[in-house]
């Protein structure tokens, strides 16, 4: 049976693409934020996994407004990158897994979760880039698994909703019936506000509080309502309800393996953890 | 309080609501379609007959001529559509922010390393 080594949340900004692009990692403004993934790597080595189920919002590439699926999951033998709009460069595709998918969908539908299904899909930078900063070469060792939470367009589904998400997720998985390895990743966040007169806002003990609840109280955030989380976080902080769905799919008890904040690149305080099931 | 601030109970913030989304749909698609590069470069040609083209209303159309944030948001527009439409002029989240809350860049960057504490 397949066996959920660990789960992996990082920020996502677009930003990170262009430092890429340009060779800045060791940069003094992105050097705080990159040295966070070399352990990242490390860790991914020894526990070897063969899927990445990446949790993630897209922002306007694969879905516009006119439908917006509160959660949906890809289905697909292969995902591209395509241009968000700036010409950053392009990932490479990432290879998929149709039946792991389909398996994923039929077990969280029976669980009410009611899903969109996606047999075709083009995945934006909150799932390249992290990928990307696990994997600089971008020779993908990995099938992946997409799965979209609306954080656009509110309603937006509540903290609870995604954590619970995240439980069905873990035995959906664990449902699979070949012996794999598999890591769920959480992208987006920490808090940052792009737009409003607020713009810019940032709240360090927001985030500290929630990344140590990452580890020891993770149900912390599914008392706020996503409005309260705009409020803490900012508007585009409450991406963090991928983080959520991804510390669902572990157990209750989990070891944190490496953490690392940094305030800011571009408008956003960033936070990265790797958490291993105890 | 009014209806408008117990929609919107966070201060300086427009949460993007089915009402934004109702009042922003011709500017988030026209938006939207800046993810193609003919598409900027159409709207870069000729911006009046592409903001024509996407059915924006006055109000749409004076936002984007001002290359205006708030008045874009006003408008119903979208942060992750608008940065597509940013993008087009180069303008990264700090040049936004900064023009947002009527900081210069500089200055808007040393408020977000404030947050640090």
């Amino acid at each position: 049976m397949a066996k959920i080594v660990g789960a992996i949340t990082t920020s996502h900004v677009p930003a990170i693409g262009g430092a890429i692009a340009k060779g800045l990692q060791q940069d003094p403004y992105w050097k705080p934020f990159f040295d966070g993934f070399p352990h990242v790597r490390e860790w991914l080595a020894k526990v070897k996994p063969d899927v990445v189920v990446l949790v993630y919002n897209d922002h306007g590439l694969n879905f516009f407004l006119d439908k917006m699926p509160t959660f949906a999951v890809g289905a697909c033998d292969s995902y591209s990158n395509a241009d968000e709009g700036w010409g950053i460069p392009q990932t490479a595709p990432f290879k998929g897994d149709s039946e792991l998918s389909w398996h994923l969908i039929e077990h969280l539908v029976k669980e009410d979760f009611d899903l969109t299904t996606c047999q075709e899909m083009v995945v934006d930078h909150a799932f390249t880039l992290p990928m990307a900063l696990c994997w600089p070469d971008q020779k993908w060792p990995v099938r992946v698994v997409p799965v979209v939470v609306n954080t656009v367009q509110a309603p937006l589904p509540s903290a609870a909703r995604c954590y619970k998400l995240g439980q069905a997720l873990a035995r959906a998985i664990e449902s699979w019936p070949k012996d794999e390895r598999v890591v769920v990743m959480g992208t987006g966040g920490l808090s940052h506000q792009l737009d409003g007169e607020r713009a810019g806002f940032i709240n360090k003990d927001f985030d500290e509080t929630f990344m140590a609840s990452m580890v020891d109280d993770p149900a912390w955030a599914t008392k706020y309502s996503t409005t309260e989380l705009v409020e803490l976080s900012g508007t585009q902080g409450v991406e963090l309800l991928n983080w959520m769905v991804a510390r669902g799919a572990l157990p209750e008890k989990v070891r944190k393996e490496h953490s690392n904040y940094h305030i800011p690149i571009s408008n956003t305080a960033t936070g990265l953890m790797v958490l291993e099931p105890v | 309080m009014s209806a408008t601030s117990a929609r919107q109970p966070v201060p300086g913030t427009t949460i993007f609501d089915g009402e934004q989304a109702r009042k922003g749909y011709a500017l988030n698609k026209m938006c939207y379609s800046f993810n193609d590069a003919a598409n900027r470069k159409a709207f870069v040609a000729d911006e009046d007959a592409y903001c024509t083209k996407f059915g924006l209303n006055a109000q749409q159309r004076a936002a984007i001529k001002h290359r205006n944030v708030l008045e874009l948001i006003e408008a119903g527009g979208n942060a992750y559509y608008l940065a597509k439409f940013a993008g087009i002029f180069g303008l990264d989240m700090q040049d936004i922010g900064a023009q947002q809350t009527g900081l210069t860049k500089d200055q808007f960057k040393a408020k977000l390393l404030a947050a640090r504490g």
